[in-house]
C-alpha cells in the first residue's frame, strides 16, 4: 500500500464535506482579496471612469502608469521622500529594539533581585497604558527637554526613534524574558569559568540563541511601526521635513478629496512595499507571528 | 562581581532610559494635566482637582462616544473571533493549499488602518452603491457609512477584515499544540465534528482565547486610524437633543477635543479611557483564566 493510501485508510474522508469546505474556503478567500482587485483595477481609470463604472475592468492598464506618475510628480506629497524616511524610521527603531531589550531582558533574567521583579513587573504594567494618556503630555515633555538639552526631539527621525524605543521595550521585554528563562544557566557558567567576561558572554553565547525570537519581535514591532499613524503624526507634524507614509497618504487623500483614481493610487503605491516583502518573507513572517502568540 | 554590577547596569540603561522619558514621566504628567486647565497654548496652567472629570459625565458628545466605544467593542470582538476561529479551523483542516490560504487571511493585517480605511470608503461609497443600483438591491443604493444606525456595524465589518488573519495564527498556533491523537481518538468513537470542536478543541485553546479576547478587547477600544480614515466620525446624528458624530469612537473623540485646543478635557477623557480598559481587561483576563484552570 502507497502512503497515501494508508492515510485515507487511517482518516476516512467524508468527500462530500471536504469539497464543500474548499468551496467555502475559496469563497471566503475571494472575500478577503475583493478589496486589493478594486484598487488594482480602479487605480489603472481615470476618475471619469470610476464615476461612470467602478466594478469594470480598466479599458487600458496604461493609465495605471500614467496614474503612478502623476502621483510622483505631485508636489503636494513627496511619496519617495516619504517611503526613505518610513525605512529609515522603521529600520533604527528595529535595531535599538531588538537590542537594547534583548539585553534589558537579559540582565532582568539572569539577575535575581527584588529590583529585577520591579523593574519587569513596571515594564509589564506599561502595556496597559493607552497612547491616548501617553501622546499630548508626551509631545509637551519632549519639547521641554529639547530645549533644555538643545537636541531636536520634536521634528525629527531621532526623536521618533527614541519613542518607539520606549514603546516597544515593554512587549518586545516580555518576548525576550519568556524566551531567555528557558535557556540553561550552565551554558552561561562554561563560559565565565573560560574566562569569558559578562558583556562577552551575552553577545557571543545568549545573543545568537536568541535569533528565532528576535524574528518574532522584529515582526510584531516592525509591522506596527511602519504602519503608525499617531505618534509619527505628533512627533513630526502633518507636514514637516521628515514625513511618513501614512502620514504622505492622509496629506495627499485630504488634498484630493474623492478622486478616488489618484487616492486608490497613493495607496496602491502605500502597500506595495509591504506586500512585495511579504511574498519573500512569508514563510518567516507567519512563523514568527505564530511563536509570538503563544509566548 | 563589581563588573558583573556595571555591566548589569549598563545593559539596563538604554532601555530603562527610554521607558522613564517616553511612558511613565508622560503618564504621570498626564495624570496631573487632567487635573488642571491646560489649554495647549498658555504657560498658566492651573490645577482644577476633579471639575474636568465632573463635566464629562455632563457632555453629549463624550456620553456618546462612550457608549458606541462600547457597542463597537462588543460586536468587534464577536466577530473577529468567530471569524479567526473559523478561518484557524480552516487552514489546518486537510483541505489542499491550506498554506497558501493561511498566507492571504493574513495580508490584510499588512495593510495599515490609515490605507485600509481609504479602501473600504471607496468600497462602501461607490462599489456597493453602484452594484446596489445596477443589480437594483435598494438597501444597497445609500451607503452604509451614511446612515448612523449601521455605520457602526459597518467598522466591525472592516476591523474584523483587518484583523481575523492575525487572530487566526494565535488560534492555529493553539490547534498545532493539540495532541492530534486526542481528536483522532474522539473520531474513532464515531463524535461528530462539531462535537469534537465544541467538546475538545475549544476547552484545549482556553489559553488562546484569553490572548485573543485580550488583544481585540483593547484594540477595539483604541481604535482610531480606520476610524479617521473610513469615516472621520460621520454621518451627523443627535445624541440627548445635542448634535453628535455617528462615529466618532473614543479615541478620535480625545483627538478632536485636542485639536480644539481643549487639551486638559481632552486629558482628562484620555484618563477615563485608561481606568475603563484596565477594568475590563482585568475582569476578561480573570474571567478567562478562572475557565483555563478549570480545565
Amino acid at each position: 500500500m502507497s502512503k497515501t493510501e494508508l492515510e485515507k485508510k487511517k482518516y476516512p474522508i467524508h468527500k462530500y464535506s471536504q469539497i464543500f469546505l474548499e468551496i467555502f474556503t475559496i469563497i471566503l478567500f475571494i472575500l478577503f482579496m475583493i478589496p486589493f482587485v478594486m484598487v488594482v483595477i480602479n487605480s489603472a481609470k481615470t476618475s471619469k471612469e470610476i464615476i461612470y463604472n467602478a466594478i469594470a475592468k480598466p479599458t487600458s492598464w496604461k493609465q495605471l502608469f500614467t496614474n503612478v506618475s502623476l502621483i510622483f510628480s505631485n508636489s503636494t506629497v513627496d511619496y519617495i521622500g516619504a517611503f526613505v524616511d518610513s525605512t529609515v524610521i522603521t529600520f533604527f527603531s528595529l535595531l535599538v529594539l531588538a537590542l537594547f531589550s534583548s539585553m534589558a531582558a537579559w540582565v532582568l533574567v539572569r539577575n535575581k533581585t527584588v529590583w529585577s521583579t520591579i523593574i519587569f513587573m513596571a515594564f509589564v504594567s506599561a502595556m496597559v497604558i493607552p497612547f491616548q494618556v501617553l501622546m499630548y503630555p508626551l509631545v509637551q515633555w519632549l519639547r521641554i527637554l529639547g530645549s533644555f538639552f538643545n537636541i531636536k526631539l520634536l521634528g525629527s527621525v531621532g526623536g521618533v526613534v527614541f519613542a518607539y524605543l520606549g514603546f516597544g521595550a515593554p512587549l518586545s521585554i516580555f518576548i525576550f524574558h519568556g524566551f531567555i528563562k528557558n535557556i540553561p544557566y550552565e551554558l552561561e557558567e562554561a563560559a565565565t569559568i573560560d574566562g569569558c567576561s559578562r558583556g562577552r558572554t551575552f553577545f557571543v553565547i545568549i545573543f545568537p540563541l536568541l535569533q528565532p525570537i528576535i524574528v518574532t519581535v522584529l515582526i510584531l514591532n516592525g509591522i506596527w511601526i511602519w504602519n503608525d499613524y499617531l505618534l509619527p503624526l505628533l512627533l513630526l507634524g502633518s507636514n514637516g521635513r521628515v514625513q511618513t507614509i501614512p502620514i504622505a497618504v492622509t496629506a495627499f487623500a485630504g488634498a484630493y478629496l474623492k478622486q478616488w483614481d489618484l487616492i486608490l493610487t497613493s495607496t496602491l503605491i502605500a502597500m506595495l512595499p509591504i506586500i512585495v516583502l511579504y511574498l519573500f518573507a512569508q514563510r518567516y513572517i507567519i512563523k514568527g507571528m505564530v511563536e509570538g502568540s503563544i509566548k | 562581581m563589581k563588573q558583573n554590577r556595571f555591566i548589569n547596569g549598563l545593559f539596563l540603561v538604554p532601555t530603562l532610559f527610554a521607558f522613564l522619558m517616553i511612558i511613565i514621566i508622560p503618564f504621570f504628567f498626564g495624570l496631573y494635566y487632567s487635573m488642571t486647565d491646560w489649554n495647549g497654548i498658555s504657560r498658566d496652567i492651573n490645577f482644577v482637582g476633579l471639575a474636568n472629570f465632573k463635566n464629562l459625565f455632563s457632555s453629549p458628545d463624550f456620553l456618546y462616544s462612550f457608549l458606541i466605544t462600547i457597542a463597537f467593542t462588543f460586536i468587534n470582538v464577536i466577530f473577529v473571533n468567530v471569524v479567526s476561529f473559523v478561518l484557524s479551523l480552516v487552514v489546518t483542516s486537510k483541505i489542499p493549499r491550506r498554506n497558501f490560504y493561511r498566507a492571504g487571511f493574513f495580508v490584510p493585517y499588512l495593510i495599515g488602518g490609515i490605507v485600509l480605511g481609504y479602501i473600504w470608503q471607496f468600497i462602501f461609497n461607490n462599489i456597493l452603491v453602484e452594484l446596489g443600483s445596477s443589480l437594483s438591491i435598494e438597501f444597497l443604493q445609500t451607503s452604509f457609512l451614511s446612515q448612523a444606525n449601521t455605520v457602526i456595524w459597518t467598522m466591525a465589518v472592516v476591523n474584523t477584515w483587518q484583523y481575523a488573519g492575525y487572530i487566526m495564527l494565535i488560534y492555529v498556533a493553539s490547534i498545532q499544540s493539540i495532541p492530534t491523537s486526542l481528536m483522532e481518538a474522539a473520531n474513532v468513537d464515531g463524535a461528530k465534528y462539531s462535537t469534537r470542536v465544541f467538546r475538545i478543541l475549544i476547552p484545549m485553546m482556553a489559553n488562546a482565547f484569553t490572548i485573543s479576547l485580550f488583544l481585540t478587547l483593547t484594540t477595539s477600544f483604541k481604535q482610531f486610524d480606520m476610524n479617521l480614515t473610513l469615516t472621520n466620525g460621520g454621518p451627523a446624528t443627535r445624541f440627548l437633543g445635542a448634535p453628535v458624530k455617528a462615529s466618532e469612537l473614543l479615541a478620535m473623540n480625545i483627538f478632536n477635543t485636542a485639536a480644539a485646543n481643549r487639551m486638559a478635557e481632552a486629558q482628562a477623557k484620555a484618563v477615563v479611557l485608561f481606568v475603563v480598559l484596565l477594568i475590563v481587561s482585568l475582569i476578561q483576563v480573570t474571567v478567562n483564566k478562572k475557565k483555563e484552570v478549570e480545565m
